[in-house]
């Protein structure tokens, strides 16, 4: 019994040196969760965001309702999304350690998390992603090149040397504009959803936030909007464990689930291995056929793990047990997908490395093809003049006399 | 011609925006099916409907990541702040994200918010009903900052504002929403329909962001000010007895620096008038640019008269509001330096 008022101050399982320890992660049987109707009520199912939604057991079968019935073919291009976004991250963080780029952020371990969400949802749905949300925008489509001359600042960077390395947005693909200030795209997707339902279209909206960020006022804002307006959205907690050094428990995760928080606004909250190709489509497809049919949002607690350091600034070994990710137990999604197609005799182990041969060849020539475009310290480069453009849609007065005073300083330095 | 008040020209202003053009949508706390706690947005939600004009749940920074995201998708929403100084809670998402969507996106994406927001004192409301903050947000690039003083210029203003594709804050100087005042609060309050800009058309049309206009024309001194202090200047002059040129500047953000330079170039002298605060805060813009531009023609330093460095007192409300008194002051001090 409590006796007194005490400060919680809360600390996770293990500390480096420590042996790892996930007891705390609450594990269903893949196949056990009940698949509910599309319109059920949100107070009807709060036993799925306490549950784990999972479709592949520990064989890698897929099993149970939230089996989404994938064609192989399906499964394929998702495993190839999932790898092409593991070796794309991997050759920037070496680029990152060689002085190409300024900085990096890798989702290794989190690519069905984007991959599969952007399979599941249609090209014209508009996604607010993230900053770890790299799958979405390889899913989508989006040309290496275009993402590779955004980290290099370069002549052909869509953001104009305005913006840090990994900071993408891409209008055409339906994907927005990722803020360096965390969870502001959460209610904005929701603004974006409610406009759609206004204008009568069947567009759906979805976003994405690191549970540590779901502490940020923002993303109470967006279930208060979302649930008030029943607003056509998906809002996706990818609960990865850790907030730069922060586990999981700094932003409220010891006493309830992320998920759980669905309900409190009467939002559906479903809890779901994150790191389960099939459970992640199946989940999102749920999601998007309920808003479009008008049933409202749906809260998506993405259960995985953080392989790599926060970003190319952080080292993790400061503050977890340096091997804490080989006790993960959710596994890896990439090879929990390829053993499953594997399992059903459409892929294999040699496929699986002449796919990897192939996409590193790929990668290495858009980078190839990148670096012609100029990088953050080696020319060809932007003209600076291009900084003042932008900031209003017409240039006023005083952002033209600015503009004009730095062209001179910089034809009298003979730049 | 018809005659409104402040109200009436702004709730005239989204009017006529909701019946021309489809995308625009109205939204905030108590704006729709009660009409606003001004009375701003009185009979829209009736006219328009529930989609077009939205009450709002209490939280301001939901409504303007609400409007950013609506943006985004096409529509052009305006956004009321119950008063300024509740738009704290919005801050991050105006200032990282609606001022700055279009400059990091390099122009694939923005959104076309007017933020709307009831500023000022000397309506007793205190510390959390009183603020000018205006400065906080002319500090920010990507966004423009309009603050009308009479009901022709808000309806006009205010229909340039929902037309822009750039972002607009738009003040309403409170205190005047339903007559000009001219600083003494113990006088009977005077309508707009005793005043020539309480003439406002029924319909559409525009007063131009980015200017600002001389209200009144004269040659001893230059005297600056925006909103509720326009007035207040008027009757301060009237009182010194001096040949004041009154700028109205309208649009804070982008400034009409011609206008005032030219105004303050030709008198040499130069008094600043504003309700908020005075340390780092617009007027010190002012009188920068104003050294800047014209140095060599002034012939007094440059003066400001703005509310104290303190919060804003409700028991002291007429202590602390920069009203004729040291308007005067101030205009003395000019005129008398050599």
């Amino acid at each position: 019994m409590v006796k007194a008022s005490r400060l919680h101050v809360p600390h996770p399982p293990a500390r480096p040196g420590d042996r790892p320890d996930f007891d705390y992660v609450r594990i269903s049987a893949a196949g056990a969760v009940a698949r509910p109707e599309i319109t059920v009520a949100a107070r009807d199912i709060e036993a799925l965001a306490v549950d784990m939604v999972r479709v592949l057991d520990d064989e890698q079968r897929a099993v149970g309702p939230w089996n989404p019935h994938l064609d192989p073919q399906e499964l394929q291009v998702g495993l190839r999304h999932m790898l092409l976004t593991r070796l794309f991250d991997e050759r920037m963080q070496r680029t990152q350690r060689q002085g190409k780029i300024s900085f990096y952020m890798k989702s290794s371990g989190e690519e069905a998390v984007s991959v599969a969400a952007a399979m599941a949802l249609r090209p014209d749905d508009m996604l607010f992603p993230s900053y770890r949300n790299q799958g979405l925008q390889v899913a989508r489509g989006r040309g290496l090149v275009d993402l590779m001359c955004q980290l290099l600042s370069n002549t052909h960077d869509m953001c104009k040397g305005r913006q840090m390395p990994v900071m993408y947005h891409w209008r055409s693909g339906n994907i927005f504009s990722i803020s360096g200030n965390l969870a502001t795209q959460f209610p904005q997707a929701v603004g974006w959803a409610m406009a759609a339902a206004i204008k009568g279209e069947d567009r759906i909206a979805a976003s994405w936030l690191g549970e540590g960020s779901s502490a940020e006022a923002d993303f109470h804002y967006a279930l208060t909007f979302a649930a008030v307006y029943q607003a056509p959205v998906i809002l996706n907690v990818v609960n990865n464990q850790w907030a730069i050094s922060t586990f999981q428990g700094f932003a409220g995760g010891e006493q309830r689930s992320f998920a759980a928080r669905g309900p409190g606004h009467g939002i559906p909250g479903i809890r779901v291995d994150g790191n389960d190709f099939l459970a992640v489509y199946a989940v999102t497809q749920w999601a998007a056929e309920r808003a479009r049919r008008g049933a409202g949002p749906t809260l998506i607690e993405l259960v995985t793990y953080r392989v790599s350091a926060h970003s190319t600034s952080d080292d993790p070994a400061r503050y977890r047990p340096k091997e804490e990710w080989h006790a993960w137990p959710l596994g890896d999604p990439i090879a929990r997908l390829e053993q499953h197609l594997i399992g059903l005799g459409e892929w294999s182990a040699e496929r699986q490395e002449a796919l990897r041969q192939e996409l590193e060849a790929h990668i290495a020539a858009c980078w190839k093809e990148s670096v012609s475009y100029g990088t953050y310290s080696e020319g060809p480069s932007l003209d600076p003049a291009t900084m003042f453009e932008d900031v209003f849609k017409e240039m006023p007065t005083h952002l033209a006399r600015q503009r004009d005073e730095l062209k001179a300083l910089l034809k009298s330095r003979g730049s | 011609m018809p005659q409104m008040n402040m109200v009436q020209a702004v709730n005239s202003a989204m009017d006529v925006m909701l019946a021309r053009d489809p995308a625009v949508v109205v939204m905030g706390e108590d704006v729709g099916y009660f009409g606003g706690v001004f009375r701003c947005t009185e009979g829209l939600q009736r006219k328009y409907g529930e989609h077009r004009v939205l009450d709002t749940p209490i939280a301001e920074g939901g409504i303007i990541a609400a409007a950013i995201g609506m943006g985004v998708n096409g529509l052009r929403p305006v956004a009321e702040i119950q008063f300024a100084d509740y738009v704290y809670p919005a801050f991050d998402q105006i200032v990282s994200e609606l001022a700055r969507l279009r400059y990091r996106t390099a122009g694939e994406f923005s959104a076309a918010v007017t933020v709307r927001m009831p500023c000022g004192g000397g309506i007793r409301g205190g510390q959390t009903h009183s603020q000018s903050p205006e400065g906080i947000f002319t500090h920010v690039c990507g966004i423009k900052v309009v603050m009308p003083s009479s009901p022709y210029d808000a309806k006009g203003l205010l229909i340039s504002s929902i037309e822009d594709d750039d972002p607009v804050i738009f003040f309403e100087p409170k205190r005047i929403y339903s007559g000009p005042f001219d600083g003494d609060p113990n006088k009977p309050a005077v309508p707009w329909s005793t005043h020539p800009k309480g003439e406002v058309p029924a319909g559409h049309y525009t007063v131009p962001i980015s200017r600002a206009e001389i209200v009144r024309a004269g040659s001893d001194l230059t005297v600056v000010a925006y909103g509720t202090m326009v007035h207040v200047v008027e009757a301060a002059v009237r009182l010194a007895g001096v040949d004041a040129e009154i700028v109205d500047l309208r649009t804070l953000v982008p400034l009409d620096t011609d206008m005032l330079c030219s105004s303050v170039c030709k008198t040499g002298r130069c008094v600043i008038v504003h309700e908020a605060t005075r340390f780092g805060g617009f007027g010190a813009e002012l009188s920068a640019t104003v050294q800047e531009e014209c140095f060599w023609h002034l012939r007094a330093p440059i003066q400001r008269v703005t509310g104290w460095d303190t919060p804003y007192p409700h028991a002291f409300e007429w202590e602390y509001f920069p009203g004729p008194a040291r308007i005067v002051a101030a205009i003395k001090t000019v005129m008398e330096a050599t």
